[in-house]
């Protein structure tokens, strides 16, 4: 099976460490993984914010990058969601047969939970990771792609975790993409509220499967010093008893700002 | 009586003044907690939930493609029947015909049903225009029509008040009430007293409809205090102010809406009232009734071909209920009389997006899906948003305007990721810039528009090393 690695344009930038966490973990459980270089973005923020002749060429790029892969995976529950559901519309919108009939024939995307739970047909992921830990279901992965609970049985299956429940889990943290600026008060408003479960649930690390609510919640973990940090999914699933020692500490400081990474997870373990 | 929504700045300034309302925070998350829990309790105990939405989408999908057919046979039933059908284009056009119903019969005061479409023409205020007094009869409507405010919930119009605000407005604005407590069932008996003299004397009723039934010409309204039941009984001249698309083809259609609704709007297996009336019958219920039809932009939104499944509401408010934006910000935010996510999608499609508001509107959500979720009719809310949206772009920041600096930064973005050259060059910038204001991993302050976000929370620095570079440099 070919499989191609779509890591989102937000990672690429923003958290590596989430791809890099990808790549070991699939690797580690015997998968081969590509990364098409001629990848960019799904058009997920040109879509939602009404922009949506803007999401057409980066739609046929997507459309050309990953054609003749039998799966593509990627740790971007939203992401996932608007290839699968709104690749097609934007083909409407082009009014492009030739699009469409491209959007019909790609390859399978799946989010990182369904890829390991549905392909691999694992949950026990040989983890470790010896923290408390609570998980928000991010509102793409749980209403728009049905992941249910399979980043939850991915996680009890991680040795040496305390899995606790997260109270109000289901609510909307309150990102929404550009509503996060747009509506800021209100973004702030409902993540104040996430970050108060986030707290009441003792836990150390607020896990999720997408990095781009995690921003915007460990943005306000980090700003009010709570002391918890966010983590990738992926992250927790890559960490084994060789690389725990070495974790980084708060949400926003996963990546440093210079120079190579100096994440255990990034460069640990797996064939090259 | 009633105030406007006329002037509301859009949505992001109305919202950021109605979270600062503590006591509103306060009732609304506990009201919306309440019945939504009560909600998902009585829907849970249907096996065959998924396919009664599926019926109720399909039944309201199939009756509009066929509106024409439907409405011309309601009217033939209900004149049939001893009533009047009368066809209104706009909000205007309705207000002035119940205006002339009602000096045609000689009455300066009405008792009205609770009514959304009443509201959204502003039927209360272009009667008092005209000298005629209406009454609310409603419990919540009566508490918003008392203190001269607006309405901020579909089926509790009052929800952001609470008994202690209640118990104030009730000794201040009805005769007899300057000792009543603050306690529900005492100020329910209040109010019922209050409006016991208005049901008696009233000549005139005004109502609205939860449904028409083609095939007989049957008006149905659903409610829960008894209030309706009088004012649709009592006088003698009712008037049902109606959306074009209320109308379902029979009596069986009925079946499923009837569980539907109070299912997913108060949380009752049933509601207590159900109502139906059929034109006007000797020595029972009124002597003369009068069908307004409303059209208020209903046509123009059913030739959309996204949009116009947002008719199939049935305006039960459980995407209200559920809707994270909704619990903080409250109804008045939205600037209708239709808020929620409901109102997010109707009022730009009724009203237009001529105002700032209304173009606001599609923006008011952060596409979470809780709507869809719970929506007895599936409409997908998010997708009719994102749609809108679209438009709104179109209107402001098309082609055949001066770009907004949102349009250029997107065309910019577009550019960047239409090569990955491109986006390696954006990174290494990023990274770059990003040194400056980063403080270990983290900013604090991000420059122009970027600034709402860390107001209040912290962003991360871009990485360093981006994954692609990681990759070219450990897997090539
Ligand atoms: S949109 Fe759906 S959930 Fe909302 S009020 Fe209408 S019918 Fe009810």
């Amino acid at each position: 099976m070919r499989t191609a690695l779509f890591i989102t344009c937000f990672n690429d930038t923003m958290h590596p460490a989430t791809g890099r966490a990808v790549v070991t973990l699939l690797e580690r459980l015997g998968c081969t993984v590509d990364f098409p270089a001629g990848q960019t973005c799904c058009g997920q923020m040109h879509f939602n914010t009404g922009y949506q002749r803007d999401c057409i060429p980066l739609v046929r790029r997507f459309g050309e990058v990953f054609a003749g892969y039998d799966a593509v995976v990627a740790p971007s529950g939203s992401c996932a969601a608007m290839i699968r559901h709104h690749h097609a519309r934007v083909a409407e919108v082009a009014g492009d047969r030739g699009l469409l009939e491209a959007v019909r024939t790609a390859p399978p995307v799946y989010e990182l939970s369904e890829f390991l739970v549905d392909v691999l047909e694992v949950t026990d992921v040989g983890a470790y990771f010896p923290h408390r830990v609570t998980y928000h279901p991010t509102c793409h992965s749980l209403r728009m792609l049905g992941v249910a609970d399979r980043p939850l049985a991915l996680l009890r299956a991680v040795r040496g975790i305390d899995l606790v429940e997260l109270p109000d889990a289901t609510q909307c943290c309150g990102f929404g993409g550009t509503f996060a600026l747009k509506n800021s008060d209100t973004s702030v408003a409902m993540g104040a509220d996430k970050v108060r479960g986030v707290l009441d649930s003792g836990a150390e690390v607020l896990c999720a499967g997408d990095n781009s609510c995690l921003t915007h919640i460990g943005g306000l973990l980090s700003r009010l010093r709570t002391g918890v940090r966010t983590m990738h999914l992926a992250e927790i699933l890559a960490a084994t008893e060789r690389t725990t020692a070495t974790e980084p500490t708060t949400a926003t400081e996963r990546t440093t700002a210079t120079g190579a990474p100096s994440h255990a997870v990034a460069t640990g373990g797996g064939p090259r | 009586m009633s105030s406007a929504f006329l002037g509301m700045p859009p949505f992001p300034q109305a919202a950021r003044r109605a979270l600062a309302d503590t006591q509103q925070r306060r009732n609304l998350a506990g009201a919306t907690r309440t019945i939504r829990h009560k909600r998902a309790e009585v829907v849970g105990e249907l096996p065959d939930w998924e396919e009664l939405r599926e019926a109720g989408r399909a039944l309201k999908e199939r009756t509009l493609r066929h509106l024409d057919h439907y409405l011309v046979q309601l009217e033939e039933r209900v004149t049939a029947a001893g009533g009047q059908v009368h066809w209104a284009r706009d909000a205007a056009e309705a207000n002035r015909i119940v205006t002339r119903l009602v000096q045609e019969t000689g009455e300066r005061e009405v008792v009205k049903v609770k009514s959304m479409t009443t509201q959204e023409t502003g039927l209360n205020r272009a009667l008092e225009t005209a000298g005629i007094t209406a009454y609310e009869t409603d419990l919540a409507e009566l508490i918003v029509q008392l203190g001269d405010d607006l309405p901020s919930h579909i089926l509790v119009p009052a929800i952001h008040r609470n008994r202690a605000e209640i118990r104030e407005l009730f000794r201040r604005t009805m005769p007899d009430a300057e000792g009543v407590g603050d306690d529900p069932a005492e100020l329910a008996e209040a109010a019922r007293r209050y409006l016991r003299q208005k049901f008696l004397r009233a000549k005139v009723g005004i109502s609205g409809a939860n449904f028409l039934v083609a095939e007989t010409g049957t008006a149905v309204v659903v409610e829960s205090e008894g209030n309706g039941r009088m004012c649709l009984t009592l006088p003698e001249t009712l008037i049902s102010v109606v959306g074009i698309e209320k109308v379902v083809p029979t009596w069986q259609d009925l079946e499923v809406y009837l569980q539907l609704l109070p299912r997913s709007s108060t949380g009752e297996r049933m509601n207590p009232y159900t109502s139906t009336w059929t034109g006007t019958q000797d020595g029972d219920g009124p002597r003369g009734f009068h069908l307004v039809l409303l059209d208020g932009g209903r046509t123009d939104t059913l030739a959309d071909r996204i949009g116009r499944q947002t008719l199939n509401c049935i305006r039960c408010s459980a995407c209200l209920n559920v809707c994270p934006v909704y619990e903080r910000t409250g109804g008045h935010a939205y600037g209708s009389v239709y808020p929620g996510p409901i109102g997010a999608v109707l009022n730009p499609q009724l009203r237009g997006t001529g105002t700032e508001t209304d173009r606001s509107l599609p923006f008011a959500s952060t596409l979470c899906g809780a709507c869809y979720e719970v929506c007895p009719v599936k409409i997908d809310i998010p997708e009719v948003l994102v749609h809108l949206r679209a438009r709104v772009v179109e209107e402001t920041g098309g082609r055949r305007h001066t770009p907004t600096p949102e349009a250029v930064a997107m065309r910019a973005a577009r550019w960047v990721f239409s090569s990955p050259a491109r986006l390696s060059a954006a990174q290494r910038l990023a990274a770059l810039g990003s040194r400056v204001v980063a403080r270990r991993g983290r900013i604090a302050r991000l420059p122009g528009p970027l600034a709402g976000w860390t107001d209040a929370r912290d962003a991360p620095a871009p990485a360093g090393e981006p994954f692609r570079q990681w990759w070219e440099r450990t897997h090539r």
